[in-house]
């Protein structure tokens, strides 16, 4: 029964299912820094093409027009090598030139990319082998708590994420509100960034870290001050107690079937360290590290196999009877 | 010395033509049989399975290539595991990279060299059969290893701590970091010979402003693996100790750091680009000279760009790590330092172009490629110029955009010039001249294919494709151009089935070729195609940059090598005045032995440090062998 049980829900994990994705482009820019990136890639972009069609037109110029006598190879007329090696002298400071303009230009787009504001709302994100733990800090720590996969963040105001790995170097990027920023293991690094509009934007771990650094995404939701604030209060809350007989069973095998080993769920006696915090589970909006939407069919897919959706990664294939399965589906899916 | 021996033996000024030619043969020859050919220290045939060794690695390399372009045709392929595609795209990248595009443009120096500068062997022949016997067996043990599964997959770059040994407990980066050492040492004893040659070993007369251009770009080029090869070799040792006898050179807990790593294997790694594309430059130079028929515009000026890219490609490594969190201003300062380097590559294309502007160009199938470079190459160098940007490059890093990029760079910087050299250097090295019309089909299904694989990942990577990935999902948009490039490395495949089927076909049945089919300059055209073990029956001297269009009938020759025994005539550093006759080594099996036990202490060495102490005596013994004294007469006398 839990074999067909797993048969059975495996397609759905499969299905493209689209939609919630988000925006993830370098040519659609949602933040301030994104923003100035390619107003300085356009700059670049102009220059590059200016060169490459100059080129293009001298080099078939100089196939077609009129030549030279034939066969006398060294017999060579001495005004046009002097007018030549002028040319190419000039061009030469023609491209010095070029180059030390677009290296100002390009410094200019540096500063203001990795420009620092002091009040910033500051988050924590540790990359794992392949996943992303994120870390809401404050002064006080009954407002802090853990997420992962899932940003959450308000539109107009300067985000600050401190980076750091728990194991391989992993980088952050989010390409329509920034550029990247490398994870690396015993080092601090950090990045700014404003989303200008509210919106899902995705991002994906660009630096390779090993065997399911393809399915290594995350999301990034921009929301409106306000709700970004109702957000931050209720998922700062501890799980919600499930009241019902099944999500009561669900609990309880969630314990003893061995998922707690690794998960957090907040307020309860779950508290594992080694996989992602799962107190808001039924909240988020994507499962595996955005590998899929979350629905009760791609969850329970997931905790029915997750080797076969990803491969290689460290979350076991637990044996679970099908019915207990349901009862844990039934008790993540109360973790709003 | 040598005074006394002169009444003695017998001189090449007291034989003529034939009798001369069969006599320097004999001496030159390489024995026959297979344990001749195992002892051959002749530049040409160890040059030779050089060329065809790299070729064989390009054409698996290629393989692989088309695996991945399958796989990421469609999105959620399962053609390849994501095992398979970390290990597939590893192995593309160390192939392309250490088994082919650089010993590839050394293959084609050690055939061309000794050629292009009128002697009649390499410097250190012993050395050079040493060297490709190591890039063969490293070769081959990294793909015997990767058909046992045991292919590396932490990338070509293999940064730690993904490829230490608490992530990767394998043996399969210990695959890829020895095969590093195979290598380098192949790259460095060639590149020490090529010096040599080039300042020792050149005919007289040929001063240092009557070298052929792309000799000068391989002295930059062997320069460039002495300096930058080193530190990949200290950054592979590094990272072998830390996984065999866990020395932590790259481990943040005890005091290591993976930023080291990639420091070392940066310095090494922006070089070797340069390693690979200057000699490019130097077979499109040659091409170009020849068949635009007239000399490069701005000889001293190619010549100085080649010396300021080399200098220059060793200060630009840290573009390579602007989103590792450096501080920001020395970022900026590498961004100016890495945009610099399009200055000397700007000056030589300008003198290609102004070559191009005043000769006659014969639109055969070398200078096909050769334009075909310039217009892929430019437009690598501007992607590059965007790269070099910090801002730009927190974008585009790791992303297609970058793939894109060195692809044009490295395709069309080195492949497009080095298949123009094969359709150019085919006659010399076979005697037959490859099919022109196969050509022309192979230069423009090259030229569509190249384009349409590469160009729409410059748009991939804008549009946020990392790379390095083996899947990606449907709601991601980058299908169709996936497909696209797909279909496009599927044409760039077929243009080199097709110079494959065009090698096949013209060794039979190619026209002869003759002494000189393109009515070139340079000295390698003087002599026979193929040449003779000897090169020359007399070395030639040389009275002006481009010997062979001032003197079509004769060429001035020296006399007074000796015809008992392997001689060469050693000439001064600058101004190539004869000064020594020079004994040049005999057949010899050492050298293979020596690659053996080599070859066995390397092995050995990734799975037991004891391998140092068992691996030692074989190499001593072998070497001992190889450098015992022959009794020379040059040594009795």
């Amino acid at each position: 029964m839990p074999v067909r049980m797993r048969t059975a829900l495996v397609p759905f994990a499969t299905l493209p299912l689209a939609a919630c994705a988000g925006r993830q482009s370098a040519l659609d820019p949602q933040g301030l820094q994104s923003n100035q990136i390619l107003n300085t890639f356009f700059v670049f972009l102009s220059v590059a093409a200016v060169v490459w069609i100059a080129v293009t037109i001298v080099l078939a110029v100089g196939m077609l027009r009129r030549k030279r006598a034939a066969d006398q190879p060294l017999a060579l007329h001495q005004p046009f090598e002097r007018t030549a090696g002028r040319v190419v002298f000039v061009l030469g400071l023609a491209t010095l030139v070029i180059v030390l303009g677009l290296s100002i230009v390009s410094y200019a787009g540096q500063r203001t990319v990795f420009a620092k504001d002091e009040h910033a709302l500051t988050l924590k994100i540790i990359g794992h082998q392949w996943w992303w733990e994120v870390r809401y800090e404050d002064d006080s720590p009954d407002k802090s708590f853990v997420t992962a996969n899932e940003i959450r963040i308000p539109t107009g105001q300067p985000v600050k994420v401190e980076l750091e790995s728990a194991d391989v170097i992993h980088s952050f990027w989010v390409p329509s509100l920034t550029g990247k920023m490398d994870l690396i293991t015993g080092q601090k690094n950090e990045l700014q960034f404003t989303a200008k509009n509210a919106g899902v934007y995705r991002g994906q771990c660009a630096e390779f870290c090993g065997l399911q650094h393809a399915h290594m995404a995350f999301a990034v939701l921009a929301l409106s001050p306000d709700e970004y604030g109702r957000w931050r209060d209720h998922e700062n809350r501890s799980a919600n107690s499930p009241t019902d007989p099944l999500g009561k069973q669900g609990e309880r095998l969630f314990r003893a079937r061995g998922c707690a080993l690794c998960h957090t769920v907040r307020g309860t006696l779950a508290g594992g360290q080694l996989g992602p915090d799962l107190t808001h589970v039924g909240s988020r909006t994507t499962i595996a590290a955005g590998t899929l939407p979350r629905t009760p069919a791609t969850l329970g897919a997931w905790i029915a196999d997750p080797q076969h959706i990803k491969p290689g990664n460290f979350m076991p294939k637990m044996p679970l009877q099908s019915d207990e399965l349901i009862a844990i589906l039934n008790y993540l899916e109360q973790l709003k | 010395m040598t005074v006394m021996a002169d009444e003695r033996e017998l001189r090449d000024d007291a034989l003529n033509g034939l009798e001369l030619s069969t006599r320097l043969d004999r001496i030159w020859r390489t024995p026959s049989g297979l344990l001749g050919a195992l002892m051959s220290v002749d530049h040409k045939v160890v040059g030779r399975r050089y060329i065809v060794t790299a070729f064989a690695f390009l054409l698996l390399g290629g393989l692989l290539a088309i695996l991945m372009r399958i796989q990421l045709a469609g999105p959620e392929q399962t053609f390849l595991s994501a095992d398979k595609y970390n290990q597939i795209f590893t192995m593309h990248g160390s192939t392309m990279m250490f088994l082919f595009a650089v010993p590839v443009m050394e293959a084609f120096a050690v055939y061309l060299v000794p050629l292009m500068v009128g002697t009649r062997n390499i410097a250190f022949p012993r050395l050079n059969a040493f060297s490709y016997w190591m890039f063969l067996f490293g070769g081959c043990f990294l793909w015997i290893s990767f058909a046992l599964n045991v292919g590396p997959d932490v990338g070509w770059f293999a940064y730690v701590p993904l490829s230490s040994l608490q992530y990767t407990p394998t043996k399969r980066p210990d695959v890829w970091a020895q095969m590093i050492t195979f290598t380098e040492v192949a790259a460095l004893a060639v590149s020490v010979e090529i010096v040599v040659t080039v300042f020792k070993l050149r005919a007289p007369g040929m001063t240092l402003d009557r070298i052929p251009l792309f000799v000068w770009a391989m002295l930059v080029t062997s320069f460039l693996v002495m300096f930058a090869m080193p530190s990949i070799m200290v950054a592979s040792t590094s990272l072998i100790l830390d996984r065999l006898v866990n020395t932590r050179f790259y481990d943040s807990s005890s005091g290591g750091h993976p930023l080291l790593w990639q420091h070392l294997f940066w310095f090494f790694g922006h070089p070797e680009v340069y390693i690979i594309f200057i000699p490019g430059t130097g077979m499109v130079s040659a091409i170009l000279a020849t068949f635009a028929r007239r000399p490069v515009i701005g000889y001293p000026v190619v010549i100085l760009s080649l010396i300021a890219t080399g200098f220059l490609s060793f200060g630009l490594w840290v573009h390579h790590m602007f989103v590792t969190g450096l501080p920001q201003l020395g970022a900026g300062l590498f961004t100016a330092s890495s945009m610099l380097i399009a200055v000397p590559s700007g000056l030589q294309i300008f003198c290609w172009l102004a070559t191009l502007w005043d000769g006659r160009p014969v639109y055969r199938t070398p200078l096909l490629f050769v334009i075909g470079f310039i217009v892929i190459f430019v437009l690598g160098g501007l992607s590059g110029v965007m790269v070099a940007s910090v801002p730009i490059d927190t974008q585009v890093h790791d992303t297609y955009f970058v793939v894109a990029h060195f692809h044009y760079v490295l395709i069309g910087g080195a492949v497009f010039p080095l298949i123009g050299a094969v359709y150019y250097w085919f006659p010399k090295i076979t005697g037959r001249m490859l099919s022109e019309r196969l050509g022309r089909w192979n230069f423009w299904l090259a030229f569509v294919g190249f384009n349409v694989a590469f160009f729409p990942m410059h748009i991939l990577g804008l549009i946020g494709m990392p790379r390095r990935v083996y899947t990606y999902t449907a709601d991601m948009d980058w299908a169709h151009l996936n497909l696209l490039s797909s279909g496009g490395a599927a044409i760039f495949a077929l243009s080199f089935a097709l110079l494959l089927v065009n090698v096949v076909i013209s060794l039979r049945s190619g026209a002869l070729a003759g002494d000189n089919p393109w009515d070139a300059s340079t000295l390698e055209w003087a002599t026979s195609s193929p040449p003779p073990p000897q090169n020359f029956d007399r070395i030639p001297v040389v009275k002006h940059r481009d010997p062979l269009w001032l003197d079509h009938a004769s060429l001035p020759v020296v006399a007074g090598l000796s015809l008992e025994r392997r001689e060469v005539l050693l000439t001064s550093l600058a101004e190539a005045e004869p000064q020594i006759r020079e004994a040049s080594p005999e057949p010899s099996i050492w050298p293979l032995l020596t690659a053996i036990a080599t070859t066995v202490f390397f092995i050995g060495s990734i799975f037991t440090p004891w391998a140092v102490l068992w691996g030692t005596p074989p190499m001593a013994v072998t070497l001992i062998g190889w450098f015992w004294p022959g009794g020379s007469k040059e040594d009795e006398e």
